[in-house]
């Protein structure tokens, strides 16, 4: 007979955390909100320009040009992978939307026809339905996207390919396909919907710029597809366990796929985005943006071993960045120094959530 | 060929799972040779054998990680192959494996509900359900008389915690047949006393236990009976109160033949 052993069982000697030390409080994403929310005061009081409407927009677009792109990071790092193709990706969606762009614009190249006819004038050219090419282009532009991320994503979740040696040889591969295609030149929207495109991208709306709109609600989704689906339980999972997750069956292949593809979306919308306040889509845009993109996530609080992160965090981190950079032109300090400091933070906020994890 | 099968346990009824004549080779290697088993409902059997004695690969193919390059398994009477884990699954057939295949960074709850977990439809779109997921963790987490907080993330519990955690994933699809690999291996001895017991809740349940362990002490606390393997092959297979502690270890050495 088996032993009787119904002692009873309590955990009486194990409290509940205290509220300060759980959830967000105890989060590296909570220090680095309140570490910004520290310079932000600091900024008030150094430089009577920063809290100026004019230089709060301007913060506002400038991290709002990373910060997508950093959600799609952010995603993947939290599956326990990485996306070095995010710069490449950015200029190369960009670039083929600029191109389909013009190209439908013009009367005479293939297929033009049925978008655009030549005014009475002989030269004004106009467009057969107002927007349809800017939508066209657009849908080029996050097509060829997909195609990379699906690329990127079939490698790792399929064939078994580290994601650091995937996406390193998907950064140089894009990013030669966009000089390949556009001869090293670059590109340029134009044509009759050039001008809704510029609206969409660097416009804004009772003063609040366009690229931060976007931002604000592709944030709000991916919140709660992370916390309240099961696709986002699923990513999380993955960089908590993948062996686990595998055994529980959770279709680990298919997550990381759509991971990946997402990832590629978000910097392919990130870099139309950043088209369109630029002009233009040079051959050599956003080169190296993906270290500033992966080293906001960081900051954050997304743990490059998996299993951790989220987009309040990429947001914060990309806020932190920006102010940096802003504070140091107002300040007046050398702009050589911005890269060196932002290197200093990145181990500095990775440092105090050791210091952190060992203390509590 | 004859077969003898023996009766061993006073359980009556059909038994759950039937192993008969597996045998498993890998190459030239023969991993297990001749085996039959049988598992009754609400019965707890160990199964033990030193290393390399083919306990993990009768495990993997029960699990359905292997298939047996002989013979044939019977779950319920029907006589099942299966190609992939989720097939023995499917079935009712669980397993809590040694490193508990939990994901640390997620809460009990989460781990428990882990790739099916409740949604809640609101059009087109489906939620999951936090507060049902939590309730229905809680009442498991009851049943299996553990005091483990469903909003507990898991990296922060005790390795006791951890096995309810992983026990209750498989009480939530009603398994028929558990397996469980060294569930006591790494933990303290309080943890294995609460691990037993949480054994015997699955028992209570009606639901057939597997233990592969090489902690004496734990299956002559738990177990109705033990096989003992041997270079691949049954050597005996034993009502545990037909047995000793002693003659277990001889019969796994080899110092003793079954008789």
């Amino acid at each position: 007979m088996a032993l009787p052993m119904e002692s009873p069982i309590s955990f009486a000697n194990i409290g509940q955390a205290r509220w300060w030390q759980r959830g967000i409080f105890a989060s590296q994403t909570g220090y680095v909100a309140i570490a910004l929310l520290v310079l932000l005061i600091v900024m008030h009081f150094a430089s009577p320009y920063f809290f100026t409407q004019g230089n709060m927009q301007n913060v506002a677009k400038n991290f709002s040009f990373i910060a997508i792109a950093t959600l799609g990071v952010t995603l993947v790092i939290i599956t326990g992978g990485i996306d070095l193709s995010v710069g490449s990706m950015m200029c190369f969606s960009a670039m083929i939307t600029s191109m389909v762009m013009s190209g439908l614009s013009t009367p005479g190249m293939p297929g033009a026809s049925l978008f655009v006819h030549v005014a009475a004038d002989g030269k004004t050219v106009i467009a057969n339905v107002p927007g349809l090419i800017l939508l066209i282009s657009v849908f080029a532009g996050l097509g060829t996207a997909l195609i990379v991320g699906l690329v990127n994503g079939l490698c790792i979740g399929v064939l078994g390919l580290s994601p650091f040696v995937t996406t390193l040889g998907m950064l140089s591969i894009v990013r030669g396909l966009g000089y390949v295609v556009s001869n090293g030149r670059g590109s340029f929207p134009g044509g009759p919907d050039a001008d809704y495109f510029y609206a969409l991208t660097s416009g804004d709306l009772f003063g609040v710029p366009a690229p931060f709109l976007y931002l604000v609600v592709l944030a709000a989704v991916m919140a709660v597809v992370l916390h309240h689906t099961s696709f986002g339980r699923h990513v999380f999972a993955l960089g908590g366990n993948e062996k686990a997750a595998e055994l529980t069956g959770i279709p680990v292949v298919r997550v990381k796929i759509e991971v990946y593809v997402i990832c590629a979306l978000a910097a392919g919308l990130q870099g139309i985005i950043v088209s369109g306040w630029l002009g233009s889509a040079p051959a050599n845009m956003a080169t190296s943006y993906e270290l500033n993109v992966i080293a906001a996530a960081v900051i954050g609080g997304a743990n490059l071993a998996g299993g951790m992160g989220g987009p309040l965090g990429a947001i914060v981190g990309c806020v932190l960045l920006e102010v940096i950079r802003n504070g140091l032109v107002l300040a007046q300090v050398n702009s050589y120094w911005q890269q060196a400091l932002v290197g200093v933070i990145i181990i500095l906020a990775v440092l105090v959530d050791r210091i952190r994890s060992r203390v509590m | 060929m004859e077969r003898e099968t023996v009766m061993v346990t006073a359980t009556a009824g059909k038994p759950v799972l039937e192993l008969i004549g597996i045998g498993k080779e890998f190459g030239a290697i023969r991993a297990l040779h001749d085996v039959d088993m049988q598992i009754f409902p609400g019965e707890v059997v160990g199964l033990m054998g030193d290393n390399g004695a083919g306990k993990s690969t009768l495990v993997k193919i029960i699990a359905g990680n292997f298939r047996p390059s002989h013979g044939d398994i019977r779950f319920e009477g029907e006589t099942v192959h299966f190609h992939r884990p989720v097939d023995a699954r499917t079935v009712g057939i669980e397993v809590v494996y040694q490193d508990l295949a939990l994901a640390d960074n997620l809460t009990a709850a989460a781990n428990v509900f882990l790739g099916r977990e409740l949604k809640r439809r609101f059009g087109p779109i489906s939620l999951l359900d936090h507060k049902a997921m939590a309730a229905r963790a809680l009442e498991l987490f009851g049943e299996l008389r553990s005091e483990t907080r469903p909003h507990d993330l898991v990296k922060q519990m005790s390795g006791g915690q951890r096995q309810a955690v992983a026990i209750a994933r498989t009480r939530l699809s009603n398994a028929k047949l558990v397996l469980m690999d060294e569930p006591t291996a790494a933990i303290s001895i309080r943890q294995v006393e609460q691990v037993l017991g949480l054994i015997h809740r699955l028992k209570e349940q009606g639901v057939a236990v597997m233990l592969i362990s090489h902690r004496m002490p734990d299956v002559f606390a738990v177990c109705d009976r033990v096989v003992i393997l041997r270079r691949g092959e049954k050597r005996a297979d034993r009502p545990i109160r037909d047995t000793s502690p002693e003659e277990v270890t001889a019969l796994i050495t080899g110092a003793k033949e079954a008789a």
